[in-house]
């Protein structure tokens, strides 16, 4: 007996967004990264077009991490008080494809600094890499609206990805990506109603629906990854039923979530049946990365190089048709 | 839902008007605030008075083509009007109707295929229209094995309407037809899509408006797939989007309703 494989029909396609603008369009970018555009749930190529691969953006601190392990900084060693220099590692030696910048200094909990501090880390930034910037905040929603307009400016022209317009704090945000020509991150945690309530949001501000990409949290693997994972998957079937209010690409901060997990930074002194650390890190990222790739994540923010190495190479495979 | 605005027809004073005076105006605003109010397609029916039908239906779809390209539903009985509208109106549009009588199906069936139509399809046969639900079920069938005889096999394209009549008249026949609803589901894997002329429903009752947005609701449960309707009758918009989003079609947020319709005009 012959299988016959079941093929879905799908009334309609995820947004399609290019993020960086090139000095032909009016920025400086040397490359810039297109995601979004399938018309069938991740890696189906049987079903439907996947026109653009997972990006995969390396995430720099504007100020010199905290407690992070051994293993995480060691790769960074030097640069990791130099956010120009940081991103420039990322993208020479470690192929990031684009930088995130977060403005974690401004915290009120942090160094408190101001929007001149901001705009002058995104400059740099900016003039010492290609690729396209993801910039965003530092969480802090007050805090937000006071930097990110400057920010914002200072990349003005780049079409960048800015983070992020929530259901509660949205308008300074979006106002800031309408005039200095961004695109937008959306986000809701692990809220797929609130989610599209935003979206509705931002758009009825102008903005159109083109320029938005949509975060809706992720969870570490073992720390609530398959809430965020099974949310990202209930938006892509809407948005392949024809949702226009869900159908934006989708964005997973992995680095951040994968190492607050223990299992991901204990040391093997502490815990010798969990076996080294150096190894044990990296594949709790990579592993977490994995997984949203299967729930339909677009862009990957990732933090340690091996794990990103390992992650390319199984976005290669998937790829392959 | 798919959302068939049902305005565009001469048996509204304003359209044969317009049709008798040449009036692109009325014609191409009643398009667009269709469009805008959540339709995905527009019927267009001459209606009775037009002197010669095939030449008011071009000119009514000429006039609608030059505002919109929605999807047209065009609503006639004869061969030689509809013909002439699907030329005019080009791939993509809809047949309004055909019945399940051996002699319409073998002119309709062939000329949707003729011109990449969809076609709507009333449970009528040679009898009438049956005094059940298993009736109109059978017709159904029928229905569905002419559209595959004539290479129809994406039921996308077949709607079958199980025709409601005025609940004044004949206040069994909603539940004969949701009955059916249930049944033409279950006819072929994927299943033919259904719709209803809705507003027959209510003809010649007090509270058109009322009855229409109830038994929309009631249709939906029971699977309605569309109607051919009024987009303007916001009421009635909003229960029927309201109706799917109880049913799990849409997904919740605080403005589904503007959700829907920007996901239609975008769409």
């Amino acid at each position: 007996m012959v299988f016959e494989v079941p093929v879905e029909k799908w009334a309609s396609a995820v947004n399609t967004v290019t993020l960086g603008a090139t000095a032909a369009e009016g920025g400086t970018r040397a490359s810039t990264v297109t995601v979004g555009g399938s018309t069938t749930l991740p890696f189906l190529h049987f079903e439907g077009e996947i026109p653009n691969r997972p990006v995969i953006a390396m995430e720099v601190l504007d100020m010199e991490p905290q407690s992070w392990p051994e293993t995480l900084s060691a790769p960074f060693d030097g640069v990791l008080n130099d956010p120009a220099a940081w991103a420039k590692k990322c993208v020479e030696e470690y192929g990031a494809e684009m930088i995130c910048l977060r403005l974690l200094s401004a915290h009120p909990d942090s160094l408190n600094t101001g929007p001149e501090e901001a705009a002058a880390a995104v400059k740099k930034v900016l003039g010492a890499v290609g690729v396209p910037l993801i910039i965003w905040g530092c969480g802090q929603a007050d805090k937000d609206n006071e930097i990110m307009p400057r920010a914002s400016e200072a990349a003005a022209g780049e079409n960048c990805l800015l983070g992020s317009a929530e259901q509660d704090n949205y308008k300074t945000i979006t106002a800031a990506c309408l005039a200095d020509g961004h695109k937008l991150i959306t986000a809701a945690p692990i809220d797929i109603n609130i989610q599209k309530q935003v979206n509705i949001l931002v758009t009825e501000m102008g903005l159109d629906a083109g320029r938005i990409v949509m975060f809706q949290a992720t969870g570490g693997l073992g720390y609530g990854m398959e809430y965020a994972y099974s949310i990202m998957e209930r938006t892509r079937l809407a948005a392949l039923g024809g949702d226009k209010m869900l159908s934006m690409p989708l964005l997973a901060v992995v680095g951040p979530e994968a190492w607050k997990a223990k299992e991901a930074k204990t040391l093997e002194a502490d815990a010798p049946q969990w076996g080294a650390e150096k190894e044990r890190g990296v594949l709790w990222e990579a592993m977490t990365a994995t997984c949203f790739l299967h729930g339909g994540t677009d862009i990957l923010v990732m933090w340690h190089p091996k794990a990103v190495e390992m992650v390319r190479t199984t976005i290669d495979g998937l790829m392959k048709k | 839902m798919y959302v068939i605005g049902e305005r565009i027809n001469g048996m509204f004073k304003d359209v044969r008007k317009a049709i008798q005076e040449c009036n692109t105006e009325i014609v191409q605003n009643l398009a667009k605030a269709q469009l805008e109010a959540g339709a995905n397609a527009l019927d267009v029916n001459v209606g009775p008075a037009a002197a010669d039908a095939t030449e008011a239906m071009v000119w009514l779809v000429q006039t609608i083509r030059q505002v919109t390209q929605a999807p047209l539903a065009i609503d006639t009985t004869k061969p030689e009007v509809m013909e002439a509208g699907l030329a005019e109106a080009g791939a993509g549009s809809i047949i309004n109707s055909t019945t399940g009588q051996e002699e319409k199906l073998t002119v309709f069936m062939p000329m949707a295929q003729k011109h990449k139509a969809a076609i709507i399809a009333l449970t009528i046969d040679e009898k009438g229209i049956p005094r059940d639900a298993a009736g109109r079920t059978e017709i159904a069938l029928r229905i569905v094995a002419s559209a595959f005889e004539n290479g129809i096999e994406d039921m996308q394209r077949l709607f079958i309407d199980p025709v409601i009549l005025p609940v004044n008249v004949a206040q069994t026949v909603p539940q004969q037809v949701m009955d059916a609803l249930r049944e033409v589901r279950l006819l072929s894997d994927p299943p033919p899509k259904t719709v209803l002329g809705l507003s027959n429903v209510s003809q010649g009752t007090a509270l058109r408006s009322l009855i229409n947005r109830t038994y929309l609701v009631m249709a939906i449960a029971a699977g309605l797939d569309g109607a051919i309707l009024d987009p303007m009758d916001e009421e009635l918009m909003n229960a029927g989007i309201t109706a799917e989003l109880l049913l799990d079609k849409q997904v919740y947020c605080d403005d589904y309703l503007k959700a829907y319709l920007s996901s239609v005009k975008s769409g």
